[in-house]
Formats: structure tokens, sequence, C-alpha cells
């Protein structure tokens, strides 16, 4: 009993630390599709790591079940929206800010 | 104790999103702000559900969830469109 605690305090702690990572890579970050690469990344694993230790704080239950569900949920969700949003902006012609080097690249829609 | 910890670095991690929502420069960055602060906040409930023993509002969390989702796409929709009426596929047909 004491081992599922400590593994689930891990997963939360690696949750926490993933969360405030992405919080503060959405302010290091340069422009708009750097800061979706942070908050994207950090937000699913962040909710994965939460809820699976949050699972086996619960034990097998009605509780766990329904955060099992939310896993699911937002495991395919967020990167869902996360890939909306890159897309919307991409459509409605936002740029991404490049180095020198690679700024002769095409980035319009449907080039290939 | 821990669950006092991982509430804490949500709400930090919340108000990080909320400044960022505030300051952003594009209205996309406010969005994906806005989406951050979303994801956080349904992990708060189920947090704050297993903290309290009150594993009941584990529904509330699994709810806010899917309006969130769904709010964020409708949002975006409504920003590339300008509208809610037109189906996406025939602006870009023309």
């Amino acid at each position: 009993m004491i081992l599922i605690e400590i593994i689930s305090w891990i997963f939360i702690i690696a949750g926490a630390l993933l969360g405030i990572a992405g919080g503060i890579g959405i302010h290091r970050f340069p422009d708009f599709y750097s800061r979706l690469h942070a908050a994207g990344i950090t937000d699913t694993m962040c909710a994965a790591a939460f809820l699976i230790g949050l699972g086996m704080q619960t034990g097998v239950s009605i509780a766990s079940l329904k955060l099992a569900l939310i896993f699911i949920f937002l495991f395919f969700s967020n990167p869902t929206a996360t890939h909306a949003l890159a897309d919307a902006a991409h459509l409605g012609g936002l740029k991404p800010e490049l180095d020198e080097n690679n700024s002769e690249h095409n980035f319009d829609r449907h080039t290939d | 104790m821990i669950f006092t910890v991982a509430t804490f670095a949500i709400l930090v991690t919340i108000s990080l999103a909320l400044a960022r929502a505030f300051m952003g420069p594009t209205v996309y960055d406010r969005i994906l702000a806005v989406n951050m602060v979303g994801t956080k906040t349904v992990l708060l409930i189920a947090v704050f559900a297993v903290l309290s023993e009150r594993t009941d509002m584990i529904d509330i969390a699994l709810t806010y969830a899917l309006i969130n989702f769904i709010g964020v796409v409708a949002v975006l929709k409504f920003v590339e469109q300008g509208n809610f009426f037109t189906s996406g596929e025939d602006e870009q047909s023309k």
C-alpha cells in the first residue's frame, strides 16, 4: 500500500512540475507557434500524470473509472484542440518567426 | 499534504496562463491560454474532489472537460469565419 502511495506522489509531483513548466513556457517562448508547442505538450502530459496519480489514490472504484474517462477524453481532445489552434492561426495568416537562414521557406497553405 | 502541493502548483499555472491571456499579442495566444486554464481547472476540480473525499465532484470535472473542448473549437470557428452559421468547407472551396 505504501508503495502505491509513493508512486502516486511521484506522478502528482511530475504533473505539477510539468504544469508549472508549461506556464513558464508560454511566457518565455518568442512567438505563437513555439508557445503552442510548450503549452500543448505539457498540458497533455500534466493532465495524464495528475489523473494517473489521483486514480492510484482512489483505488479501484467508480471514482477511478471516472478519472479514467477524463484521462481518455483529455488524451484525445487536447492534441486535437492544439492542432485546431495551429491550423486556425495558419489559416488566419499568422507567420512563424524564423531566423535568416530559413526565411525563404514557403509556409503558404496547400503548396505541395 | 501532497494535494496541497498539487493544488498550489495548479493555481500557479492558472495564474501564469491568465497573465498570458491578458497580455497575449494575438487572439490565438489568448485562446491558447484559455484552453490551458480550462484543462487546469479540470485537474483542480479532480484534485479537490479526491482531497475532500467527495468523489461525486469528479462528474463536474468530466463535464468541464467536455465543455472546454467544445468551447475552444467554437471560439476558433468564430475567429476563423467571423460567424457561426457558414460551414468551413464552403468557404475554403471558393
